[in-house]
């Protein structure tokens, strides 16, 4: 792997209460490249994720060890802000979870909360934001529509438009494609493939071929086992693991 | 075949047992809207009780529900709500919040007449407020509470999670979450609940009877010090305690009219300003 890695977890265990969900994960997510981690329900690709930007930390009874370095500095531990960490690691969910507000204002939230008040600044970054997120020319008519008003895939597009305001560094995608149709997803996967030029993607995916075709990197999880790591040409031609073998030719999960 | 006829029929038990239901308060708002309508005149509204109260008006009784009420708000609005974000949003569910809630919850079962008891030893005798419109405000208030903070809980957890995780996930803090993502969407739900329970607050006689309701007060209450007349006190003064009852039964009616009128006034009111607040969430 010969780019700087942007992400790196060392030894990462995460437990609900007694029960471990990710034992001693250990992935590097290269700056500027996709890096997608796939496996059966219930291996903890989604627990791991949300490690990444501390999304855990909601629930109560959470524990992680282990390290988990965002440029070299270790995130996982108290004394860092996760509001700052949050926008630094921009998220985009399972299902769609557009704001019941307007498509305008859903992309002016994060600028708001975050002090950007001035008008003409948020008009100019929404448009970019909204341009960038592929989905400007369909909504840029109708900004002040709820954004509830827009059909499943461009709701993502709006959600990853969102993330996009704010200038995150790491964009992090929780299963983007589970719940819209397959043109919406072909529009996704083009939008994450352009996005991998300006930030770092971690993506969980249910769907191999979509591993397959967007990443770089790929990490197959099993029973919160991180069962290997590799390029994703090696991991879908040549697996070094049985198990990544067996799940990759459909014979399980 | 057999199948059909259960299903009609059971449909049909339901819908019975609404129209039943529909029927007695028909009756109910036909006999008070028929017997106090009578009495209803502006002279009624607007002047206080004379000659040995078989004439006059209920001024003072509204007046004196009207500041009741507002001191009851202002101890239950407030602290219901914040009782009830904390309780939702920030405290951490263990046994002790589960007995805190069901506690709560079990609060507002308890007779009005046990919080009247209540209000008389705490705010009249050991806090010195006398039977004054602040003990009884008070005594409403914690009366109230429990309702407050259990329909604004209800009202936050149908708000999906997502809002508050997207918020977070976008950098927002806790508090700006829960306050530009949460509570926009949950705040009609939650005066709807508060101000029912405020409405049921004003119809309630028990707890104010010992803690600063008045039996006959021709003027009116100028500080929270005073006692004051009340609507429902007044009501239940006219309908069993009066030496004329079947003389100034029209009177009761017409209390009872403008009682019931008030309380469905609040909750006009309040389905107006969701209807209000629906639309500025739209846009």
């Amino acid at each position: 792997m010969v780019t700087k890695a942007k992400i790196e977890t060392k030894n990462v265990n995460f437990y609900y209460g007694n029960k471990q969900a990710l034992k001693n994960i250990n992935v590097i997510c290269a700056e500027h490249k996709v890096t997608a981690l796939i496996g059966p329900s219930g291996c903890g690709k989604s627990t791991f994720i949300r490690t990444l930007n501390r999304m855990n930390d909601v629930i109560p009874s959470a524990r992680v060890t282990g390290e988990i370095l965002l440029d070299n500095e270790n995130i996982n531990q108290p004394r860092i802000d996760v509001v700052e960490l949050r926008k630094k690691i921009g998220m985009v969910f399972q299902k769609p979870n557009p704001f019941p507000k307007s498509i305008f204002n859903n992309i002016a939230y994060g600028l708001r909360i975050n002090g950007i008040k001035n008008k003409r600044n948020l008009e100019e970054i929404v448009e970019n934001s909204l341009s960038e997120a592929a989905l400007w020319n369909e909504v840029k008519d109708r900004l002040d529509d709820n954004a509830f008003s827009l059909s499943g895939g461009q709701q993502q597009r709006l959600c990853i438009a969102r993330s996009l305001a704010i200038e995150p560094e790491v964009i992090l995608f929780d299963e983007p494609c589970s719940a819209i149709d397959p043109v919406a997803t072909a529009k996704i996967e083009d939008l994450i493939h352009k996005l991998k030029e300006n930030y770092t993607v971690v993506i969980v995916t249910h769907n191999m071929q979509q591993a397959a075709r967007i990443s770089d990197y790929t990490a197959f999880m099993m029973l919160g086992e991180l069962i290997e790591f590799d390029n994703t040409d090696k991991i879908f031609t040549n697996p070094s693991n049985k198990l990544t073998e067996d799940y990759i030719t459909g014979r399980f999960g | 075949m057999k199948k059909k006829i259960i299903e009609t029929l059971g449909f049909f038990g339901l819908r019975v047992c609404l129209y039943i239901v529909f029927a007695f308060l028909l009756i109910f708002l036909y006999d008070i809207g028929s017997k106090g309508a009578g009495t209803l005149s502006w002279e009624f509204l607007s002047q206080a009780p004379r000659r040995g109260m078989t004439e006059g008006g209920i001024f003072p009784a509204i007046v004196g529900t009207f500041f009741v009420t507002i001191v009851t708000a202002i101890l239950a609005v407030p602290m219901g709500m914040f009782a009830a974000i904390y309780l939702n949003e920030y405290a951490k569910q263990t046994k002790i919040t589960r007995i805190i809630r069901l506690s709560i919850r079990n609060l507002s079962g308890v007779p009005s007449i046990v919080y009247g008891l209540f209000g008389v030893i705490v705010f009249v005798n050991i806090l010195k407020f006398g039977t004054s419109i602040l003990s009884a405000g008070l005594t409403l208030g914690l009366l109230t509470l429990p309702w407050t903070i259990t329909s604004s809980e209800e009202a936050l957890k149908t708000i999906p999670n997502s809002y508050r995780e997207g918020a977070l996930a976008l950098g927002a803090t806790k508090w700006q979450s829960i306050r530009t993502n949460v509570l926009p969407y949950a705040m009609p739900g939650m005066l709807t609940g508060t101000v029912l329970g405020l409405a049921r607050a004003a119809g309630e006689t028990a707890p104010i009877m010992f803690t600063g309701a008045a039996f006959f007060l021709p003027i009116l209450p100028n500080s929270l010090d005073d006692q004051f007349m009340a609507l429902p006190y007044h009501l239940y003064v006219m309908a069993t305690q009066h030496h004329a009852i079947s003389q100034v039964r029209p009177i009761a009616y017409g209390t009872a009219l403008v009682l019931l009128l008030l309380v469905l006034g609040m909750n006009f009111s309040v389905a107006l300003l969701r209807y209000k607040l629906r639309k500025i969430r739209k846009e």
